[in-house]
């Protein structure tokens, strides 16, 4: 590996930590440390968005890389931090399945995502190609979270880290979308996290717990 | 004829249909004035029933006018077409409305189900879709008047909507006429060819010109069949008639008994005579076959109800099966090419809808008139009605006798005629055909036989004896705008009945269109007296010498009982055979009077019977008759599909990580696939 340009080397070096980060949070029992997580991904793919600006003199990265900052890094997490607190939901994430069983499943949708990503990267001409497979298996792998945690701020954050998965995938398969689908998708996200937070509320107050489970009861028999 | 070059009678009658869409709309401002609507807008509807008859009587020998409607969707207009077929049967929808018309606005009643208001919307669409159905040439048109046809139906059935059984009476009809709507679409897709020539491939026009090879043409056969067969009535797709019939205010059942039934007819003989050119011959058989056995199954029925209503429904299933006996001759014998059997087939058959309209809805609105002066319609508590209700008796009289086809009145005309066409079947070109069409007469003459043995129970248990019940002494005969529907359709059935060369050679007109050939030249040799299908020596009719003669024997039999046998008279009790304490009870009653055809045919009911014990205090008897059908074809289908809706309510496990689980596993599926 040694013959890679550095830019390259330290790109890779990121979407290993973004990886890393993804199995934390998949392992993560406590939300505060979910939360925590989430943002040093955000880290993460604000420092990678600005390396492979730097790398390739797209100038408009350098943009990207400064709403990612605001709104993961800062915005979000804030956003966050203030719920749990009104919401006093501090304490342990029950999971659906247990943590060891959930990180084999993990295990396995990497082994597919590189396996997936392959042909996509020989086509894709940029320097970041080979990061293509780790962008997909941080999707899949905020995807199973999602699916294996029963409250909701744990599932909303899941969507967020979904949401960084598409981002570093953009970034690496492409340069980067157009500046105009990026803030739209960042106003998106902004947007459907506020609208979460409120029904978060609601649901709450409804059953007295943010416990999706309850939401069964809506089937119709 | 056409009063000026530029408006032709399609304009005439387009406009009419438009005056019906405008009554219902103005039903809207009032909803609740009651007057308004049954003295005003009731009326006038009839009164454009009356003029679509007339504007459809002219059209009759007229050529064929068409016309593109600016409506529809964008490349995708109306065409409209008036030719001799849709003018026969606007005609039928025009003279049957017209009479039902003023008697609905004698029959309504303040606060019965449905605001006035909202029901005269509902009725004067269904007649514009009807009148649309029969004018539409091309199947987007057709489809759409099919379907609103289909739902202004289906609210004027619920118009009691309060009750549960009516409910599902509505329910049966609206799955059923969907079903068979699916069958006519598909149907139209197959006609309609390999769609080459894109838009202009759903006209009427464009499918007439098609030639389908065998499969595709038997394909669209069957599919007409299962289509229209589903709205006629026919056997196995029958249920939903005995249903809403009853549900449905009388009027409204008048409707769909009298005309809707015929437009099921319209259409099929739409598609197999003009857009399917060369019927082949097994499919004039299996008509045939599915035919005698609705008639038969219809007749078998209607004689053990105690419901006067559903007696009327299961006889109209027989009417439409006999219809379908002659649709299936008319096709046997053009397959052969056999012209003048196949036009005295298919007149018998037109002639046959115009005398079931008629009578069918006499028979309906007489039940209503008996419903609202008794609001009885148990056959077991009605009786000697003949006394309170004069009018609507003798009017009855005349619609069982047209029913039960006995001369002079019109059911006669057309069943001889269809019996003419029977006789001349030994001479088909097939050996096995021609040896067993004839016993198919047989089985038509005995369902015509049991035909007459339901009237005579619907007559007899309803008017005459002696009231059953203390409360039908309060009884009164119907309003004056009652009597006057009645007297229209009754009317129309003693024209009919006493006319039939004049009515021939008007159905000429729609025979030529189809098949080339009429009968009317032969018969006008004849005069105007004799009916004489093929040939007077062989067989020959005359409603007027018959009429007249028995007219004579009726009036020198009441002379001469007065003259020679009142002398006679002595006057004692009734029946006393010995046994002095009589009751009202102890007359026949309809169950009594159909029970040896119940014991005959047994097996076609699916008979409950509850007979009381020795020593039971209050002694109940009572017959549960059921249809086999229900049983055997229609409760496997409805478990399969609830099995089948289970089956996929599986999938709706109401936890949000099982939905996320099925995007999920979609996802990685979908994404294995684009990968190998």
């Amino acid at each position: 590996m040694s013959h890679l340009p550095l830019y390259a080397q330290i790109i890779n070096l990121l979407a290993a930590a973004l990886l890393l980060l993804s199995f934390a949070m998949l392992a993560q029992r406590r939300i505060l440390s979910l939360i925590n997580l989430f943002m040093a991904q955000g880290i993460v793919l604000c420092a990678s968005t600005a390396v492979v600006a730097a790398a390739t003199e797209q100038h408009h990265l350098y943009w990207s890389a400064l709403i990612t900052l605001v709104l993961k890094v800062f915005l979000l997490p804030w956003i966050l931090h203030r719920l749990i607190r009104r919401l006093n939901v501090k304490w342990d994430i029950e999971t659906l399945i247990n943590i060891p069983a959930t990180m084999m499943i993990g295990l396995m949708l990497v082994i597919f995502s590189f396996n997936l990503a392959l042909p996509i990267s020989e086509l894709a001409g940029t320097i970041t190609r080979s990061t293509l497979g780790i962008a997909m298996a941080a999707v899949m792998l905020a995807f199973l979270m999602m699916i294996t945690r029963s409250k909701a701020v744990p599932q909303v954050i899941g969507f967020l880290a979904m949401e960084n998965g598409l981002f570093f995938a953009a970034t690496s398969a492409t340069y980067g979308m157009p500046m105009v689908v990026e803030l739209g998708i960042a106003l998106d996200v902004l947007v459907g996290m506020i609208i979460l937070g409120v029904f978060f509320f609601q649901i709450r107050e409804q059953f007295d717990s943010l416990d999706i489970r309850h939401l069964e009861k809506l089937k119709e028999d | 004829m056409p009063s000026a070059p530029g408006f032709l009678c399609l304009d005439w009658i387009l406009s009419l249909v438009c005056v019906w869409l405008a009554i219902g709309i103005a039903g809207l401002f009032a909803p609740r004035s009651f007057h308004y609507i049954s003295r005003v807008l009731y009326p006038l509807g009839a009164a454009v029933g009356i003029a679509l008859a007339v504007v459809a009587f002219a059209a009759l020998p007229a050529t064929a006018e068409t016309m593109v409607l600016p409506l529809g969707l964008p490349d995708l207009p109306f065409h409209l077409r008036l030719d001799a077929l849709s003018a026969l049967f606007l005609l039928l929808l025009g003279g049957a409305s017209a009479g039902i018309s003023i008697y609905a606005a004698g029959y309504l009643r303040k606060g019965e189900g449905t605001a006035p208001g909202l029901q005269c919307l509902e009725y004067h669409l269904f007649l514009a879709s009807m009148a649309l159905v029969l004018l539409a040439d091309d199947a987007y048109a057709f489809m759409v008047a099919w379907e609103s046809m289909a739902l202004t139906s289906f609210f004027l059935v619920t118009s009691d909507h309060r009750m549960p059984e009516i409910r599902r009476a509505g329910y049966i009809y609206l799955l059923i006429a969907h079903v068979g709507a699916i069958g006519i679409l598909l149907c139209f897709g197959v006609l309609q060819g390999n769609g080459a020539e894109g838009v202009a491939g759903y006209t009427f026009a464009h499918m007439r010109g098609m030639d389908h090879n065998d499969f595709w043409a038997s394909a669209a056969f069957g599919l007409a069949l299962f289509g229209f067969g589903a709205k006629a009535g026919l056997l196995p797709l029958h249920v939903w008639l005995p249903e809403a019939h009853p549900a449905a205010p009388s009027p409204v059942s008048a409707l769909l008994s009298g005309v809707m039934l015929k437009t099921a007819i319209y259409g099929f003989l739409r598609v197999c005579l003009d857009l399917l050119h060369h019927p082949l011959w097994w499919w004039g058989v299996l008509v045939l076959t599915l035919g005698l056995a609705t008639t038969l199954f219809g007749v078998v029925f209607a004689a053990v109800q105690s419901d006067m209503k559903r007696l009327l429904a299961y006889s109209s299933i027989e009417n439409i099966g006999l219809l379908f006996v002659g649709i299936g001759l008319t096709l046997t014998f053009q397959a052969f090419g056999m012209t003048a059997l196949t036009v005295l087939a298919l007149t018998s058959v037109l002639y046959h809808c115009l005398n079931h309209a008629a009578f069918k809805s006499l028979l309906f609105l007489v039940t209503g008139s008996v419903l609202h002066a008794t609001h009885e319609r148990s056959l077991g508590k009605l009786g000697g009605l003949i006394h309170r209700m004069p009018w609507v008796a003798w009017l009855a009289l005349l619609g069982v006798i047209a029913s039960a086809g006995l001369p002079p009145l019109n059911g006669f005309v057309s069943e001889w005629l269809l019996l003419q066409a029977f006789l001349f079947t030994p001479d088909l070109p097939h050996g096995y055909i021609n040896m067993l069409i004839p016993v198919a007469a047989a089985a038509v003459a005995l369902a015509a036989a049991l035909a007459g043995y339901v009237m005579v129970k619907f007559f007899g248990v309803i008017f005459l004896g002696r009231p059953r019940e203390e409360k039908l002494s309060q009884a009164h005969d119907a309003g004056i705008l009652e009597r006057v529907g009645l007297c229209w359709l009754a009317s129309l059935c003693v024209a009919l009945g006493l006319f039939p060369v004049f009515v021939i050679e008007k159905l000429d007109h729609v025979t030529t269109s189809l098949t080339g050939a009429g009968l009317g030249s032969a018969m006008r040799a004849n005069g105007w007296l004799l009916l004489a299908p093929i040939d007077a020596d062989r067989a020959s009719y005359e409603p007027i010498v018959f009429l007249l003669c028995i007219a004579a024997i009726v009036v020198a039999a009441f002379l001469l009982v007065r003259r020679f046998w009142h002398g006679r008279v002595r006057v004692s009790g009734a029946w006393d055979c010995g046994f002095p304490m009589q009751t009202v009870r102890m007359q026949d009653t309809a169950e009594g009077f159909s029970q040896p055809l119940r014991q005959v045919f047994e097996p076609f009911y699916r008979l409950t019977r509850e007979l009381p014990g020795s020593f039971d205090k209050k002694p109940m008897y009572r017959v549960i008759v059921q249809d086999h059908f229900w049983y055997w074809l229609y409760l496997p289908v409805a478990r399969v599909a609830e099995l089948g809706t289970r089956m996929v309510a599986f999938l709706q496990q109401g936890r949000i990580s099982i939905y996320l689980l099925y995007s999920f596993v979609t996802l990685v599926v979908l994404l294995f696939l684009i990968r190998g």
